[in-house]
């Protein structure tokens, strides 16, 4: 479990999060949501500590990552794995010395061994046969999925996910949201996502953390957040007229 | 540059009190003191430079540097301090090339365009050598690829923003390698050979 407790961040004065206070359960997909600029990112970004929070505490498993210095914090990062919005493969290697790139610097394994855990890995992505490709010749669905088996390859206890589905078809979208849903309960762990679809939320939401103005305003899960009385929520979710017609015809009947 | 520096060096100097040998001499000395570690510095931080930066500015953008800091790595070194260590290894590989390349080049063109003797040209490598100026330029050389490296690199890791921004980290790199190489050059210049 990752606890945050009063986690605050501010830039140039500006408060990004303020006073957020959230617990993020194993085995189960936590999803925070927000519109554009609710500090899901920073938030994200502050968790594995690529910001220096300005006050609160982030404990995984009851390690408290605040206290930790720069060494140790390299440390617990051995044990996450993250899946960036744009992917963020590294352009001049291939997609198997992609994901080979974590092992080849951390596990102790020889080359045939590496071989086969890329093998593996990208086998559970579905992409068994693009090794040798660069990632400017992958689309951008591929590219994620790439980034995921990057991610898992070293089989992390903690898995942060910032905005899988962006620039997705609604069908990659939920091979993706499907994808992480079962990594994450195939491996029991921390899985954190960031994402402002909604399709994705009533998916895999299995405890969803509203985020606005770096405040979090609701938390509940899929099947909660439709019937919310919090007007934010309401605001966000139903901002889009599928879902409009999906509540509407919802109360007809 | 070595060709044209002989025979400009050979038309300045037309004067019966000083030997045509001393193209030769000049030749070599400006080359190996001045042109070939100055310029091929100057030319290098822009080639080289700009594309550590926008390299490295890229990554930064396109969060691979965050990929890399997330996986445990320190990203920094992990880096920029190849780029640099490359880059002190080889730099001193392309002076010398260019050293001997200049030299070669001054020669055929000065005696091709009749400015000086094979002879002449020849004698004036020879006379007076000091090797210490070689070794002078070398170590100018290390000092050079080490700015280039860690200030490109520098520019480049701490980019923020967008492709614009890469753009502006790429030419800044530039700017400020050149400028740094250029004053490093006339300290170096003031300590080692005064």
């Amino acid at each position: 479990m990752i606890e945050v407790k009063n986690i605050c961040k501010s830039f140039d004065g500006k408060q990004i999060l303020d006073n957020v206070s959230v617990n993020f359960d194993e085995g189960k997909t936590n999803l925070v949501i927000g519109g554009s600029g609710s500090g899901k990112t920073v938030l994200m970004k502050c968790l594995v500590a690529l910001y220096e929070i300005d006050s609160g505490t982030i404990i995984y498993d009851g390690r408290d990552f605040t206290l930790f210095n720069a060494d140790e914090k390299r440390d617990i990062r051995k044990e996450i794995g993250m899946v960036f919005q744009g992917g963020a493969l590294f352009d001049s290697q291939t997609v198997a010395q992609n994901v080979a790139f974590p092992l080849e610097m951390f596990a102790k394994m020889n080359p045939a061994e590496i071989k086969e855990r890329v093998d593996f890995c990208l086998n559970r992505v579905n992409l068994p046969s693009a090794h040798e490709l660069f990632p400017s010749q992958i689309s951008g669905g591929m590219k994620k999925r790439v980034a995921i088996a990057r991610a898992i390859a070293l089989n992390p206890r903690y898995l942060f996910f910032d905005e899988p589905n962006s620039g997705l078809d609604p069908k990659t979208s939920i091979v993706i949201d499907n994808l992480i849903a079962e990594i994450t309960e195939e491996y029991n762990i921390v899985t954190v996502v960031n994402t402002h679809d909604m399709n994705s939320v009533l998916e895999i939401g299995q405890k969803i953390i509203y985020l606005s103005k770096g405040r979090k305003s609701w938390e509940g899960n899929k099947e909660e957040i439709l019937d919310t009385d919090n007007e934010e929520v309401n605001d966000f979710v139903y901002a889009s007229e599928l879902f409009k017609r999906i509540r509407k015809s919802s109360r007809d009947r | 540059m070595g060709a044209a520096l002989t025979i400009q060096t050979a038309y300045n100097i037309e004067s019966p009190v000083i030997p045509l040998y001393a193209v030769g001499l000049a030749t070599r000395d400006s080359i190996i003191l001045e042109f070939s570690p100055t310029i091929i510095g100057l030319i290098l931080a822009g080639k080289v430079g700009s594309n550590i930066a926008s390299e490295l500015g890229t990554m930064r953008v396109t969060e691979q540097i965050d990929a890399l800091e997330i996986m445990g790595i320190n990203s920094a070194s992990f880096l920029v301090l190849p780029k640099i260590v490359a880059a002190v290894i080889i730099n001193p590989i392309l002076i010398i090339i260019s050293m001997v390349l200049g030299i070669f080049g001054g020669w055929l063109f000065g005696t091709l365009g009749g400015a000086v003797t094979t002879t002449e040209f020849v004698y004036g490598l020879q006379y007076a050598f000091q090797p210490f100026y070689v070794t002078y330029a070398l170590g100018k050389t290390l000092a050079f690829a080490f700015l280039i490296t860690s200030i490109s690199g520098y520019f480049g890791y701490y980019t923020e923003g967008g492709a614009l921004e890469v753009g502006s980290s790429s030419t800044r790199a530039v700017v400020y390698s050149s400028i740094f190489l250029l004053v490093a050059n006339y300290l170096l210049t003031q300590v080692v050979l005064t």
